[in-house]
């Protein structure tokens, strides 16, 4: 079968490489129809996530149908058309019990490695370093699913892929994103990345029932997405000075909520602040750039939520602890638990309160997912998100 | 429990035993310094040196250094050290003999050889129980004790269960080629070793206490004595159960302890942890967990060695 493979930093290639097989008594094989490059596989391409080995299958945005299910999944068959969540969750231990999918305690064949990193291993991700399991991913014609009789979802035929595929990752973390904000009534809500988790946790927040929606970023075009289809006000950082303008949009309160959608490759409008994190990162003096970290640390309201789900990997510098306790602020985290949110979503989807796929802006063939990876890389042609059909 | 603990491994535990040969040199240190202290004149005549004023002077003074040996190795307390000690004592003997030769002849002459060949065999013999003693403390150090826990979510009872079938061990310890229950307590092991090898030994259960903790080790003659417990504690908050190992062996040195020294790696506690992670997963999910990097499930051993997360293709 062809798949996308990572090759290097800055490299990948369409490759052939073997049909995937059951390996486990619970895995299900998809013949993947529609998939999806997600910021967070840039970061992969850019070579600032560690543990990732030349020839690993990238891809965890990703639905498709059912070709061939294991002895011990029973609510799958072939032919169903499913969607699959990036996390891979046994749903049997502790933390998968209490909702938590995202940080299941079995399913990275690599804990051990990933314990010494992080203190404890969070779940294994599809196409995401070994690291996290060392999981081939589903920019590919087929794939294995773990835990299919947990992760995957059947996606009524009225749901078109493009949205439905979605749901494997962007719109619940953006969903969960906002919901981590606890939305009151009138709350602002502003949000760091107009990229598409950052489009999908404003228009979440709107959804939420949040007064205000603020989103910051520094292209025109995606501020413009983010003020047509989240209703929200847009700041570009480029040209605006952010703590300014969040104090005179809120008369001095800052937002009640805050959401980092940014994570560790961030840019900043100050050259100089810029080079200062940049010029640490290559040097691996530090391993992220937490610009929107600490900006939106320093715009919330006292009491107020930050809610981080942009992506980061290792140790940040400079992380504003005195503004975080001396304001009595709450940071709520995690990688999505997507299981958690997929039926309800869908559920939005079908009754039209939303279309996640608002996002889109390119379509094209597995095939030419090195041109993909180039232009979003590169925000050119206005891409926001890229779509592969199979 | 803390009995129970104590009892596995009884070799390695308490001070550490004087080995044979350093005791046996101790000894002979002793009757040595006694005879030079009680009867100088006699030695000195033995040895041929009773023309020699300077002689009244020098046995006795090596005298009192043997009984120090003897006290030192007898007494206990770093062998190794104490019968290096010896070696610079005969060092120390071998040259005054050489330098008595110079100006005798006849019956004194041959008696000087006759003590030097006498002291070189002692030289020979301490320089084997220097080998012995520090074999022996290699030994202990090399013991091995470890332990380590997981969280199960499962019943203190099923969790039990599951580890009381010896058989099963295999299933989540990947160094375990086979465990053959034999009747309810004795059991036969069959660990991988590498190039092929195989390393076997019988083992017996020494404490069973039904979904609370089973305690086991192996019987004499197993190339390494090991022993284990397992207790099974329920996790506070609804989550389960603590599966808590306490873990002893003793790689012999030379090549079985070679081989169980690559075995478990560089890191033994890691390997437990990976081990006890399996029996998590075949527990809680069924299996153990695979993935297309790492096929054959958990393994920080095998992360360097790892597959490009690729299918495998027919198998």
């Amino acid at each position: 079968m062809k798949a996308t493979a990572w090759m290097g930093s800055d490299t990948v290639k369409v490759v052939n490489v073997p049909d995937p097989t059951i390996l486990n008594a619970r895995d299900a094989i998809v013949r993947v129809t529609t998939t999806a490059i997600c910021g967070s596989d840039l970061h992969l391409y850019h070579g600032y996530i560690p543990a990732m080995r030349k020839g690993d299958i990238l891809g965890h945005e990703f639905m498709g149908e059912v070709v061939e299910v294991g002895p011990q999944v029973r609510n799958l068959k072939p032919g169903d058309r499913v969607v699959v969540p990036f996390p891979i969750a046994c749903g049997h231990c502790t933390s998968c019990q209490r909702g938590l999918y995202s940080v299941c305690e079995n399913s990275n064949p690599n804990a051990g490695v990933a314990e010494k990193v992080m203190g404890h291993s969070p779940a294994g991700i599809f196409g995401y370093s070994h690291l996290l399991g060392g999981y081939a991913g589903g920019q590919a014609e087929y794939v294995r699913v773990p835990f299919a009789d947990v992760g995957p979802v059947k996606v009524p035929d009225d749901v078109p892929d493009e949205q439905a595929v979605m749901l494997a990752d962007v719109f619940p973390t953006g969903y969960m994103g906002a919901e981590m904000c606890d939305i009151k009534p009138g709350d602002v809500v502003a949000v760091w990345g107009a990229g598409p988790v950052g489009l999908l946790a404003a228009a979440s927040a709107r959804l939420l029932g949040a007064g205000r929606v603020v989103v910051i970023d520094r292209y025109p075009y995606r501020l413009r997405l983010a003020a047509e289809h989240a209703g929200a006000d847009t700041i570009n950082y480029a040209d605006t000075d952010v703590l300014d303008a969040l104090n005179e949009m809120t008369a001095g309160r800052g937002p009640d909520a805050c959401i980092d959608a940014v994570g560790l490759e961030g840019h900043h409008g100050n050259a100089a602040v810029y080079a200062y994190d940049r010029v640490k990162q290559a040097a691996r003096l530090e391993t992220e750039r937490p610009f929107a970290l600490r900006e939106a640390i320093l715009a919330c309201r006292s009491g107020g939520v930050v809610s981080v789900i942009g992506a980061y990997g290792g140790f940040v510098d400079k992380f504003p602890m005195g503004a975080f306790m001396n304001r009595s602020l709450i940071m709520r985290t995690g990688q999505c638990h997507v299981q958690r949110y997929t039926r309800p979503l869908l559920n939005r989807i079908q009754r039209g309160e939303i279309d996640p796929s608002f996002i889109v802006s390119h379509r094209m063939k597995l095939k030419d997912a090195p041109k993909g990876y180039r232009i979003f890389q590169k925000k050119q042609d206005e891409c926001t998100k890229v779509v592969l059909t199979v | 429990m803390d009995e129970a603990d104590r009892a596995l491994l009884p070799e390695l535990d308490g001070p550490e035993p004087v080995p044979a040969l350093p005791r046996a040199v101790g000894l002979l240190s002793l009757a040595v310094g006694v005879a030079a202290l009680a009867a100088p004149e006699r030695l000195a005549r033995l040895a041929g040196v009773d023309d020699s004023p300077a002689a009244r002077l020098v046995i006795p003074a090596v005298g009192a250094r043997e009984l120090v040996h003897a006290a030192g190795l007898i007494g206990g307390g770093a062998p190794a050290g104490w019968a290096w000690s010896r070696i610079a004592g005969d060092t120390l003997d071998l040259t005054l003999l050489a330098r008595a030769h110079a100006g005798r002849c006849d019956e004194r002459r041959r008696r000087l050889a006759g003590t030097t060949a006498v002291v070189g065999v002692i030289t020979a013999l301490d320089l084997l129980a220097v080998l012995r003693a520090r074999r022996s403390r290699r030994a202990r150090e090399r013991a091995i004790r470890m332990e380590i826990a997981v969280t199960v979510n499962r019943s203190p009872a099923e969790a039990y269960r599951f580890w009381r079938d010896m058989e099963n061990l295999p299933r989540f310890m990947t160094h375990l080629e086979s465990v053959r229950a034999e009747d309810l307590r004795r059991s036969h092991w069959v660990a991988r070793a590498p190039a092929g090898r195989h390393v076997e030994w019988d083992a017996e259960i020494v404490d069973d206490r039904p979904n609370r903790a089973i305690a086991w080790r192996s019987l004499p003659g197993a190339p390494v004595p090991n022993a284990g417990r397992v207790r099974f504690v329920p996790a506070p908050g609804d989550r389960g159960t603590e599966v808590r190992v306490l873990l002893r062996y003793a790689p012999p040195a030379g090549a079985v302890g070679r081989a169980v020294a690559k075995l478990f790696g560089e890191e033994p506690e890691q390997q437990v942890r990976d081990d006890l992670r399996r029996f998590k997963q075949v527990l809680e999910t069924g299996e153990v967990v695979r993935s297309e990097g790492s096929p054959d499930g958990i393994s920080v051993r095998q992360q360097v060695m790892q597959r490009p997360a690729q299918p495998l293709g027919r198998r």
